[in-house]
């Protein structure tokens, strides 16, 4: 086993769901949200020539994608550090 | 030179490219074949895994369809590349760790089931077939228009590449094969975009151009944003506003999600990660997957609003109400003769002139038709771009088509020598032997692919709803329980499985094959489409599999045991068989 106890193995894991989670909680507010069911809304605003719903659907969901991967993997490879389980 | 005799060299010259790689790095193992040796850069990894994903579909239809549809086109875009981010968060480090060669191989083990094995190749190789279907009519499209030769022989010499680099290569050849075609096919895509962004806009950047004001004659700044002329014309043309788009919110939604999810379930994408040397690796080459991909993807929308804005402009000419025959752009004329362009001259003026409305329909203005495919082989010629850049976007196109290809030929192959041949009816078989009946299968696979290139089904756009489907109802779910559920059981994932797959099959199949006139949204699920559909699959699925686990036996201990340790990355070794 890679972990020292048990108990560390359990509280790893908690907070790489937790890290999971609320990343996917923006991948789906800038998706399913300001892309779809609020693109109404959010089109009464303006944005660099937009209407900022269309832009979220056609521009902005994807740039925010590619940062919540980097994010993602630099959180994920120091959770691995912080509890010892990187790969040698 | 002419267009015709730089299309020849700048192919010639990118397929000698392809094959010299291909040489230069042929597979000698099976592990070679499978996933590369498992030793590819994270970096060259992404690139490969992006011109993997952009398939002759991405690269030829895409635009067209954004183009067409306005803001409804967002679902392929949101949902093509948010599924990376599933990907990337949810099952490639997991399943890098696990350290198999497929997708299948992963289901077996981890639902300790030869029914789910089976359920899983079946799927592998149903969704790969229905892709390369796809990939063969655009290879067909490409060399009907630029080469002039008929599709036949095109399909015949990309047949013939893809069997030398594939079969030779396996993953590594592969591999290192497709970050050649990502560099092709994005140059490809990048300039013409380009060129009509300042052309257009005065900026160099695509996705700056997208949002900004259009020039006017003399170049100065006109004072009317691009999207707003978009939305003008569309109205005047009884189009609906190219920002609001048509579909219903709840469609929107679940086509989105089941191609999000569907991505996330692609075998051939999957693999992808286990080529790798880290588990660190897979998650950052995820990543720079995403990145690469989105390099096209957020240039489609741009690229597809300026050619409508300059298409239609074409058409119907400055007053707005239609050019004459005689006088238009010579690639009307080449593009009817492809059968791609229909022009009726319904009201006898001898001008072309298009609007909303069905070209067949006598109550409406509209005389053309237009198919999807052409908007971006078309628009150098459109914006009268010089003759190398449409040569380039022939070989662009053909990247794109060849790249695809390959890596779901890779999936078919590795699907029958490794999963059905060594792990289910030949186990005690040597790796020379597994790696000679890959390269068999491989070549198989081409014939039948290249079979599907000369007599294509005309049902292609509609199986490719069944990919994502398929994938998102079905494999999806028995991964992601598979990492995240120590007690999913084998009886839970393969009745969760096979109800996905048959709710989703049964919807796609009844209302695309049995009864295609009544599919419109007032018969609907809820009103889902069946592009939509997967995402309810997979609800069922994920639903049904909780339901059934809880009232069979628990998951066996060395099982739960194995599910701890791919959670966490250490000591996690090289792909290997054992």
């Amino acid at each position: 086993m890679g972990f020292e106890n048990n108990d560390k193995a359990k509280r790893y894991w908690s907070e790489n769901i937790r890290l999971v989670l609320s990343l996917l909680a923006i991948w789906a507010v800038v998706s399913f949200g300001c892309g779809i069911l609020l693109v109404d809304v959010l089109n009464e605003v303006h944005f660099m020539g937009f209407k900022l719903g269309f832009w979220f659907a056609q521009q902005g969901s994807m740039y925010v994608f590619v940062a919540l991967i980097f994010v993602y993997a630099a959180k994920a490879n120091a959770l691995d550090k912080k509890y010892n389980v990187q790969e040698d | 030179m002419d267009v015709q005799t730089l299309t020849y060299v700048i192919v010639g010259l990118s397929f000698a490219l392809y094959i010299g790689i291909a040489i230069w790095s042929r597979a000698g193992s099976t592990k070679e074949f499978y996933v590369a040796g498992g030793g590819v850069h994270p970096v060259v990894n992404g690139m490969a895994t992006a011109a993997d994903w952009m398939s002759a579909a991405s690269f030829i239809s895409l635009a067209g369809i954004v183009s067409f549809t306005g803001y409804d086109g967002s679902v392929y875009l949101m949902g093509w590349t948010g599924g990376y981010v599933l990907l990337a968060l949810c099952m490639a480090p997991y399943l890098r760790k696990f350290g198999k060669f497929t997708v299948p191989d992963f289901v077996g083990e981890r639902y300790y089931s030869q029914a789910a094995r089976t359920v899983a190749v079946i799927c592998a190789i149903f969704i790969c077939f229905t892709y390369i279907a796809g990939q063969m009519r655009g290879v067909g499209v490409v060399f009907s228009r630029f080469l002039e030769v008929d599709v036949d022989t095109g399909v015949y010499i990309g047949m013939a590449v893809v069997f030398f680099y594939a079969v030779l290569g396996g993953m590594k050849g592969i591999t290192y094969t497709q970050v050649a075609q990502y560099c092709v096919l994005i140059f490809a895509f990048m300039v013409p975009a380009i060129f009509l962004s300042v052309m257009m806009t005065g900026h160099v950047v695509p996705q700056i151009g997208f949002g900004a004001e259009l020039l006017d004659a003399a170049g100065n700044n006109s004072g009317v944003y691009l999207l707003e002329k978009l939305n003008n014309v569309s109205a005047e043309l009884g189009f609906a506003p190219y920002t609001d788009g048509s579909k219903s919110t709840i469609d929107v939604f679940c086509i989105t999600g089941a191609l999000m999810v569907g991505t996330a379930g692609l075998p051939h994408v999957i693999v992808r990660f286990f080529t790798v040397p880290k588990v660190k690796d897979a998650r950052i080459s995820a990543g720079w997957a995403l990145v690469f991909i989105s390099i096209m993807y957020t240039t489609v929308p741009a690229l597809a609003a300026f050619s409508r804005v300059n298409m239609i402009e074409t058409i119907n000419g400055p007053d707005a109400k239609g050019v004459a025959y005689e006088s238009a752009p010579n690639w009307i004329k080449s593009w009817e003769k492809t059968g791609l362009i229909k022009w009726d001259d319904k009201n006898g003026d001898g001008k072309i002139y298009y609007s909303s409305g069905k070209i067949e329909d006598p109550a409406s203005k509209n005389e053309m038709k237009i198919d999807n495919d052409i908007i971006v082989l078309a628009t150098p010629e459109i914006a009268n771009l010089p003759a190398w850049v449409i040569a380039l976007v022939a070989a662009g196109g053909l990247a794109a088509a060849l790249s695809t290809s390959a890596g779901l030929l890779l999936v078919i192959s590795t699907s029958v020598s490794h999963d059905l041949l060594k792990k289910n009816l030949m186990p005690n078989i040597s790796d020379k032997r597994e790696l000679m009946y890959a390269r068999v299968a491989a070549g198989v696979g081409i014939v039948i692919a290249g079979y599907f290139g000369v007599n294509p089904p005309g049902f292609v756009a509609a199986v490719v709803a069944f990919a994502f489907g398929l994938a998102a109802s079905s494999l999806f779910p028995a991964i992601i329980m598979g990492i995240f559920s120590k007690t999913m059981n084998k009886e839970g994932a393969i009745a969760g499985m096979l109800t996905g797959l048959l709710f989703t099959a049964g919807y796609i199949i009844y209302f695309k094959f049995v009864d295609p006139t009544g599919n419109v949204a007032a018969n609907w699920f809820l009103g889902i489409s069946p592009e939509g559909i997967g995402m309810v699959g997979m609800v069922i699925n994920f639903a049904v599999a909780a339901l059934v686990s809880r009232v069979t036996a628990a998951t066996p201990l060395h099982v739960q045991e194995m599910v701890e340790s791919i959670r966490f990355p250490k000591g996690s070794g090289e792909a290997s068989e054992h």
